[in-house]
């Protein structure tokens, strides 16, 4: 087997089976309801101790030495009051969905969920009001595509540069420059939007207006960026030194190596990157509003005006009344981005977290 | 190792089919490296030429005057101070608690499992939707109002995942000789927590935390349902008040005001940045320090 025919792939040690995922995905216990109702009983009755670390051996036995009976109720106390604390995040989690779902729900009495999903007229404040979020769903999903575009090739280059090519001094100045770009607000990269970038769209494809689905489609590019860089980084960086060495001393050039071994042995530490870009990308507000025009139409190009889920939320909760329609519509539009984004993120951890058995 | 195969490989004399592919792949990523710190470096130049001319003492400490379009940002300054404030006071003492929990006296089963998925999906929830719940929870079920206690506790929901996080990974670093150590002297677990554990994770908890809270101090979507007040020429006299914020003003100048001078805009979006610099220098300090200790070690 000569240099370039050394692929990982082909050797079978790394396989994405993608139908086994998928499978794998489906009978992860928290998708049963059986999964759900277990977990929910665990809250009430705490598992054993399978195996005991000498930290916990000593831990217990400092408990049997701690005398004085004020110091027991303390550290039950404390115990009772970390784990109150422990559990806030799962209190969180739950509650965004019972309030978000609870006032959305409320706008199928006036609606029907086709009428929602697949509606093409979004007019709030008509006399006979239409509430079809289609126009946004396909904005908010070009928006991502584009930015998913932009920033997936230019953020797995970065990633190898940064992992592979950079010198170490050049690597870390760049690493803090990349995590000062995730720090920047959205609302200041919407405003250089509004100043210079739409400008240059403007006169760049001699269009009327420069705020149009690419405009924001580069912001939010900008802004995924970071996000991919580094858990590609992460990712790369990752595996074993031995691969790269075996593949160097097979006579592969470095290129070779990166391509037909680090890539493929990383790719789903990759795909997990993108993924989360694409999280952030449809959970972005601001830069979007401010920059896509939010004129409520099914965009046919990307020159052309859009509008996001996000930006709806954010540009019309101000001119609702609380629980009228237009209000519960804004809330199912919510339900609708946390649903998107809950999946997303699930399988990307889920990627990820398969990514970091296979490296062991 | 690494090095050394290297320089094997370069007198092994690839072919020049090979070499030229090499420089130009790497050439291609250093394009693509340079498309994203180039563009990062213009857009911090570009706000700080075009802003620091406005930016000066009566700016930054006087109230706007004219329909926002004279005068300066104070009240906006203040309004982000308390709103960074308050979403600190919540959610470091929540975050750092989780994190303890998880990291010692979580045991391994499905609640722990649960409570990651939890905070791993909170990391991904939109901005506007934990403003959809800041209003529904905070702003009208609890009853504070569009005020700035619900927006402090609104951000910091926002930031807990972050906290936690990166409070697990510091506390976890802790190696468990210490804690050993300390209770084989007598102590109990929570003094081994407090007196032992906490201490030599603080530099770690303070890095994330730090680097969320510059988030949250530049969030917009959030504050703009549940604090927004699009302009109050006076400071707030309580938490139950409307306050005007950075991020919320920025958004306001810049598009909603018709004829609004370019300058304050920049000031705006220059002291914004300013703000959110301080905390990333303060986050990258804490570091670089904590990084040279450890090393020495």
């Amino acid at each position: 087997m000569g240099g370039g025919d050394l692929n990982f792939k082909t050797m079978g040690i790394v396989e994405t089976d993608w139908k086994n995922l998928f499978e794998e995905i489906l009978e992860c216990e928290v998708f049963t309801v059986r999964g759900m109702l277990e977990s929910l009983l665990t809250i009430v009755k705490p598992q054993g101790v399978e195996s005991i670390s000498p930290r916990e051996k000593l831990e217990n036995s400092s408990w049997n030495l701690t005398k004085s009976y004020k110091n027991r109720i303390r550290e039950f106390l404390i115990e009772k009051i970390i784990f109150i604390l422990g559990i806030t995040a799962l209190l969180i989690m739950g509650l965004i969905f019972v309030f978000l779902i609870q006032t959305g729900i409320r706008l199928f009495e006036d609606v029907s969920l086709g009428q929602f999903l697949f509606g093409r007229e979004w007019y709030p404040n008509a006399t006979n009001p239409r509430f079809g979020i289609l126009p946004m769903i396909v904005g908010s999903l070009m928006v991502t595509l584009g930015a998913i575009l932009i920033s997936v090739p230019i953020g797995i280059g970065s990633a190898i540069f940064i992992a592979e090519v950079a010198p170490p001094k050049t690597k870390t100045v760049f690493k803090l420059i990349i995590e000062f770009l995730s720090a920047i607000p959205s609302v200041v990269l919407g405003f250089l939007g509004i100043v210079v970038l739409s400008n240059w769209v403007r006169i760049s494809f001699n269009l009327s207006s420069g705020f149009t689905v690419l405009t924001g489609s580069i912001i939010i590019a900008l802004m995924a960026l970071p996000t991919i860089i580094s858990v590609s980084d992460d990712a790369i960086r990752a595996l074993p030194d031995e691969y790269k060495e075996a593949s160097l001393a097979l006579g592969a050039s470095k290129w070779e190596t990166i391509k037909n071994v680090l890539l493929p042995a990383a790719s789903s530490g990759i795909i997990a990157a993108v993924m989360l870009g694409v999280g952030r990308a449809i959970g972005e507000t601001m830069a979007v509003m401010m920059v896509m025009g939010n004129a409520v139409q099914i965009p046919s190009t990307y020159l052309e005006s859009g509008r996001t889920l996000t930006a709806t939320i954010a540009a019309e909760m101000g001119d609702t009344v609380r629980n009228g329609t237009h209000y519960n519509a804004l809330f199912a539009i919510g339900v609708v981005l946390l649903i998107m984004t809950t999946i997303i993120n699930t399988i990307s951890e889920w990627v990820l977290h398969r990514a970091q058995r296979e490296g062991k | 190792m690494d090095k050394s195969m290297d320089v094997g490989l370069r007198e092994m004399k690839l072919d020049k089919g090979k070499k030229t592919r090499e420089k130009l792949m790497f050439g291609i990523f250093t394009l693509c490296m340079s498309a994203v710190v180039i563009p990062t470096l213009l857009i911090i130049g570009f706000i700080v030429v075009k802003g620091i001319s406005t930016v000066n003492w009566s700016f930054l400490t006087e109230m706007p005057r004219m329909g926002m379009k004279e005068g300066g940002i104070f009240p906006a300054i203040v309004g982000t101070l308390y709103l960074v404030l308050g979403t600190i006071i919540f959610s470091m003492p929540l975050g750092v608690g989780a994190a303890i929990y998880l990291t010692e006296y979580a045991k391994q089963g499905r609640l722990t499992r649960l409570i990651r998925i939890a905070v791993l999906n909170l990391a991904g929830v939109p901005s506007v939707v934990y403003g959809l719940f800041g209003l529904g929870l905070f702003v009208f079920f609890l009853g504070f109002g569009s005020s700035i206690l619900a927006g402090s506790l609104t951000l910091a929901c926002l930031i807990l995942p972050i906290i936690i996080t990166t409070s697990e990974e510091a506390i976890k670093s802790v190696p468990d000789s210490y804690r050993e150590a300390s209770l084989a002297l007598g102590a109990s677990k929570w003094e081994t927590i407090a007196r032992v554990v906490l201490p030599q994770a603080i530099p770690g908890i303070m890095t994330g935390s730090v680097l969320g809270i510059g988030r949250a101090a530049g969030e917009t979507a959030p504050i703009l349902l549940t604090v927004a007040a699009f302009f109050i020429p006076r400071l707030p006299g309580s938490v139950f008040d409307q306050a005007m914020a950075l991020p919320y003003h920025l958004y306001i100048v810049s598009t909603q005001v018709p004829g609004m001078p370019e300058s304050i805009k920049y000031g705006t979006a220059l002291v914004l940045l300013g703000v959110v610099g301080v905390f990333f220098t303060f986050a990258t300090i804490i570091r670089l320090k904590f990084k040279k200790m450890s090393q020495m070690k």
